[in-house]
């Protein structure tokens, strides 16, 4: 299991990472969604993973999985889709304002 | 009163002036000089103990954990000098009274002298070296601004600029020093630290921390080689290069010098470089001093020349000749003060400051003409004035000290020290009026001439009587320099057989004759070529400018992609190294199965993450798969006992790609392709690497057992008991951590703030605006504006969708749920009902505005941390209680969920703000049709009546 979720936060690093790259707005909010994703997760697992445990109080619960990074990631995946959206806004006043969508301010940049 | 309000006196003092300038000048100045008297009277009652060697502290501790106390001490040292700051600072707020003129913002002047003052008393009564440097970096800022006072001048604000720059880098220079004192002496208390010497002088840092600490000493007060700031600084108004340059900030490098002179004093690194530097600058200074034809670059040579005459006294080494710095201190700010601001007079009065232009002013300002006169010939150093004293003092101490050199050097100095206070006396109030000036200066009004009178009848006064006017004064502050009790012995005379004498006598002589020569000598140094500091301090100021320029446009070039390449590849760098250099153990962490379905859920994860990668030209796939990884990361979730996190991912999910939808309906469906291979090829590899770093990172993180116990316990313990709730996410959201919550929701309300900001610039007049009028769909659109089964759909969805928000709410406490998911998925639904019914059907029938919404919720969130004050607890501490109110079961109470209340109401507004504002941006966009409520009637009206 840890392998299939560290592989995943892995892969969507590198999606994220590359998308941040490219050149135009649009491929950059979705690679900062896909980091954000990466990170929750990350954090997440940093609590340790385990099916079944969840840590809601009951009297027949063996034992609960560590509640802290889940409340921290709780908060941090509204406050990212805050700031996506207010990059989605600057995206969007950007294009309206220079009539394209390129992140770069000079063609030396634009390969 | 206590040390430390005497220090803060004047920044309190200095929120007045901009007020009291409103009820005229007068009241402006005498404000300022009431908060100024008021912390001059709380010392002077502190002397009569200081001067029976007691010492005042004062202790509030700031930052303990940094050694960072707010502490302040009151000696001998720091009673002489603060007096000298406030006390001059008294008399130059009278001065600038008057010499300010209609024009000048009366009010900031204060304001900033103020300021000012308040760092240079705090300097001098600090007890942490922390503080001190504090307040040392302030002198260096609140000088900036004195100095470029005159904005509208280019020498003030270029002389205010190096001012900083010299200055301001020496400190940084002396904050580094100072550490070092204080990590050898294990404290940064002063206290402490002067009990240290031995230590501090035995130790291998010794050395390093002098050379830092001198740094910043001699950077203020201007030594060589940094005397070259001071003239500069000339530029300012008169009352400021008065105080700065007489008793003050010039003076704070000598403070520095004398405080740690018990410390640091006594080796042979500290006589060699704190003598020759003192000697070098006040020979040059005097020599340069004469050449000079403006008053106050006169002055400020001869300041330059003087400074260094203290620094070599204190460099000596010796207890004697400290006494004599401390008592040559007294003597130059009370005579420097009195010439700057006879000098300001002359220039006020006759309109130039040049000496080759004024002459015979005797008859025309006969007060200023004696004022001059007096403090001049103390300058000089001829009886019966303070000047004189001291000087001959000094001479009597270079005298006794090897090598030859150094008496022979103190002798030139003080020769030419003699032939430009003549200079100064002789050609500005002497002999014929040279210029053609119709109108006649005369003598100004008390209110000029009042402070520097005072200052030269001091002059006075102590040259006749030094015994009964500064003797006790420099007996206490020489104690404190040299750290044992100390009775100076100050006469006028010394006998025919002492050194000084003769050397006082050699120097009046070879002055008389330098000003005799001084025309020939004149068009000879005119003649000869000499290196400029300010011409030096450009070059190379402009080299370091270029040189930061480049740098940053290099990496800070406009382009995104480059910046981002950059950071990552550092990050990974610093990683790799941080990897290698440190050790590895296999993790013990037993690892949990894998099921079928969570290998399926994987697998559909990672072929939609490469998809966006792959596909992600076409922007709309792109969202789609974006939403299927968002889809089974919220799968993950629940599936690894987070079910609050299951569901708070999923509704978010929704909301951003509906926002991405709204976005991308504007922008253009299809990304070009424009990035060359070579440039795919290292994106992929910096991607590649990045990924594979995380996703090592956090398998070893997950295959190891926690290192220290975490603090789950604590929570998962108490949730219940202190908190009232069963479910622990919420309970640390609302509860344990509700600090944090609120900061978040805080945020969250700014950043919808903020989009609706955007919007409002977007759709103002501009080139944005008419792109946006102008805008045609590159898409055909959809043949069904408002398809009816979705109408009908969300319509009869809604209620049912704000029941289940309100359920997810309520429950929040004790299962799943919580302010935040029910915000969200009331804030679906809403949002739905403008997908299906268009924006102004929706618009007409949702009244409540959505930023009052927001307002509301962090209002509501804070009021209710604030209602835990009333009943005795801390911000922010939760209750709860269960009540029983027929015919519901027994339920459960607590004011957390009234906080969950303002966390719901945020989130719900922020989104609806957030996706509303894009909305406004399509309605202007051309769609009038939805501009009409729409309702489902429109439907069935026939087209074609």
């Amino acid at each position: 299991m840890e392998l299939l979720v560290a592989s995943s936060v892995g892969l969507m690093t590198a999606v994220g990472v590359y998308l941040i790259l490219r050149l135009r707005s649009f491929p950059v909010i979705v690679g900062l969604t896909m980091i954000s994703y990466a990170c929750n997760v990350f954090i997440f697992a940093s609590g340790r993973v385990v099916a079944g445990l969840p840590p809601i109080l009951s009297k027949d619960a063996a034992a609960y999985t560590d509640p802290m990074p889940q409340a921290l990631v709780l908060t941090a995946i509204v406050i990212s889709f805050g700031m996506t959206a207010v990059l989605v806004m600057m995206a969007l006043g950007a294009f309206f304002e220079a009539g394209d969508d390129r992140v770069d301010l000079d063609e030396e940049g634009a390969e | 009163m206590s040390p430390a309000l005497i220090a803060v006196l004047p920044f309190l003092g200095a929120l007045l002036p901009g007020l009291m300038i409103r009820a005229g000048r007068n009241a402006c100045a005498a404000t300022t000089g009431f908060v100024t008297l008021l912390a001059l009277i709380g010392l002077l009652l502190h002397a009569p103990a200081v001067l029976r060697g007691e010492v005042i502290t004062a202790r509030i501790d700031w930052l303990p954990q940094l050694g960072l106390t707010a502490s302040f001490f009151l000696d001998g040292l720091g009673l002489l000098f603060a007096t000298l700051i406030l006390g001059i600072g008294l008399l130059i707020i009278l001065y600038a009274r008057f010499y300010l003129s209609e024009r000048d913002p009366m009010g900031q002047f204060y304001t900033y002298l103020m300021l000012f003052q308040g760092a240079m008393t705090g300097i001098v009564l600090s007890d942490n070296i922390l503080l001190l440097l504090v307040f040392w970096e302030l002198t260096s800022l609140s000088s900036f601004l004195l100095i470029g006072y005159w904005k509208h001048l280019p020498e003030g604000r270029q002389g205010a600029r190096m001012a900083l720059a010299v200055t301001g880098g020496g400190g940084l220079a002396m904050i580094a020093g100072m550490l070092i004192l204080g990590q050898i002496a294990g404290s940064y208390d002063l206290t402490v630290i002067l009990q240290a010497g031995e230590a501090i002088r035995a130790s291998d840092w010794y050395l390093t921390a002098l050379v830092l600490i001198l740094l910043g000493a001699f950077t203020k007060s201007a030594q060589f080689p940094f005397h070259f700031w001071l003239p500069h600084a000339m530029a300012a108004p008169t009352p400021v290069s008065a105080y700065l340059h007489s008793a003050t900030m010039v003076k704070a490098g000598i403070f520095l010098l004398a405080r740690l002179w018990p410390v640091l004093a006594g080796t042979p690194e500290w006589v060699w470089i704190v003598t020759s530097a003192g000697l070098i600058t006040m020979v040059l200074g005097a020599v340069i001093g004469l050449f000079k034809d403006d008053l106050k670059a006169l002055l400020a040579f001869s300041t330059v020349s003087h400074l260094g005459l203290i620094t070599m006294l204190l460099g000596f080494g010796t207890k004697a000749a400290a006494t004599v710095a401390v008592f040559h201190i007294v003597n130059h700010a009370s005579f420097k003060a009195a010439l700057f601001m006879a000098a300001g007079i002359v220039d006020h009065e006759a309109h130039s400051r040049n000496i080759k232009r004024l002459g015979g002013l005797r008859h025309l300002m006969p007060i200023t003409f004696a004022i001059t006169t007096i403090a001049g010939l103390s300058m000089a150093g001829l009886p019966p004035f303070n000047g004189f004293l001291s000087k001959e003092m000094m001479l009597e101490e270079a005298a006794h000290t090897a090598p030859w050199l150094i008496p022979a050097l103190a002798l030139l100095g003080a020769t030419f020290s003699v032939a430009y206070s003549f200079r100064l006396i002789a050609h500005t109030f002497l002999g014929p009026r040279r210029s053609n000036d119709p109108h006649l200066p005369h003598d100004p009004g008390f209110g000029l001439w009042g402070a520097p009178a005072f200052l030269a009848l001091l002059v006075v006064l102590i040259g006749l009587m030094p015994m009964t006017f500064a003797g006790w004064i420099v007996d206490a502050a020489a104690s404190a320099v040299t750290g044992g009790p100390v009775a100076a012995k100050i006469y006028h005379w010394h006998g025919l057989d002492s050194p000084a004498l003769w050397m006082s006598l050699a120097a009046v002589g070879g002055g008389l004759a330098l000003l005799g020569l001084h025309p020939a000598l004149d068009r000879l140094w005119q003649a000869t070529p000499r290196p400029e500091g300010k011409r030096i301090f450009d070059a190379a100021f402009g080299l370091l400018t270029r040189l930061a320029g480049g740098v940053t446009r290099r990496l800070h070039g406009g382009a995104l992609g480059q910046y981002l390449a950059l950071a990552l590849v550092t990050i990974l760098g610093v990683s790799l190294y941080a990897f290698l250099s440190g050790s590895h153990s296999p993790g013990a962490r037993a690892l949990q199965p894998v099921e079928p379905v969570m290998a399926a859920g994987w697998l559909a994860l990672m072929a939609a993450s490469l998809g966006v990668a792959l596909l992600h030209r076409q922007r709309l796939l792109t969202l789609v798969l974006i939403g299927v990884v968002g889809l089974m990361v919220s799968v993950g979730f629940a599936y690894l006992s987070a079910p609050d996190l299951a569901l708070t991912q999923i509704s978010v999910e929704v909301a951003t790609v509906i926002l991405m939808l709204l976005a991308l309906n504007f922008l253009p469906k299809t990304t070009p392709a424009h990035s060359s291979t070579a440039r795919k090829t290292r994106d992929w590899a910096i991607a590649g690497a990045t990924g594979l770093g995380t996703a090592a990172l956090i398998y070893a993180l997950m295959t190891r057992d926690f290192a220290f116990p975490t603090i789950a316990e604590y929570h998962l313990a108490n949730s219940k008991t202190l908190g009232g709730g069963t479910n622990v996410v919420n309970v640390i959201l609302v509860d344990f951590r509700g600090y944090d919550t609120f900061g978040e929701i805080t945020v969250l309300g700014i950043a919808a703030t903020l989009i609706f900001a955007l919007t409002e610039t977007l759709l103002r007049p501009g080139p944005a605006n008419d792109r946006l009028r102008n805008w045609k769909s590159d898409t055909p659109d959809a043949g069904d504006r408002h398809p009816l089964m979705m109408v009908v759909a969300t319509r009869m969805m809604l209620p049912i969708a704000l029941m289940v928000g309100i359920y997810i709410f309520l429950r929040g406490h004790n299962v799943p749920g919580g302010g935040f998911i029910a915000g969200l998925v009331v804030a679906i639904a809403l949002v739905m009902q403008y997908m299906a019914s268009g924006f102004g059907w929706t618009a007409a029938r949702q009244r409540i505005d959505y930023h009052g919404i927001i307002g509301a919720g962090v209002l509501v969130a804070a009021a209710t941390g604030i209602g835990s004050w009333f009943a005795g607890r801390p911000f922010m501490t939760s209750n709860y209680g269960y009540f029983e109110i027929w015919p519901l079961e027994k339920f459960e109470l607590a004011t957390a969920a009234l906080f969950d209340l303002g966390v719901f109401l945020t989130v719900l507004g922020a989104v609806m703000l957030a996706l509303s504002s894009l909305s406004r941006i399509a309605t202007r966009a051309g769609q009038t049709t939805n501009t009409e409520a729409y309702d489902m009637q429109d439907k069935f009206q026939p087209e074609d009546k």
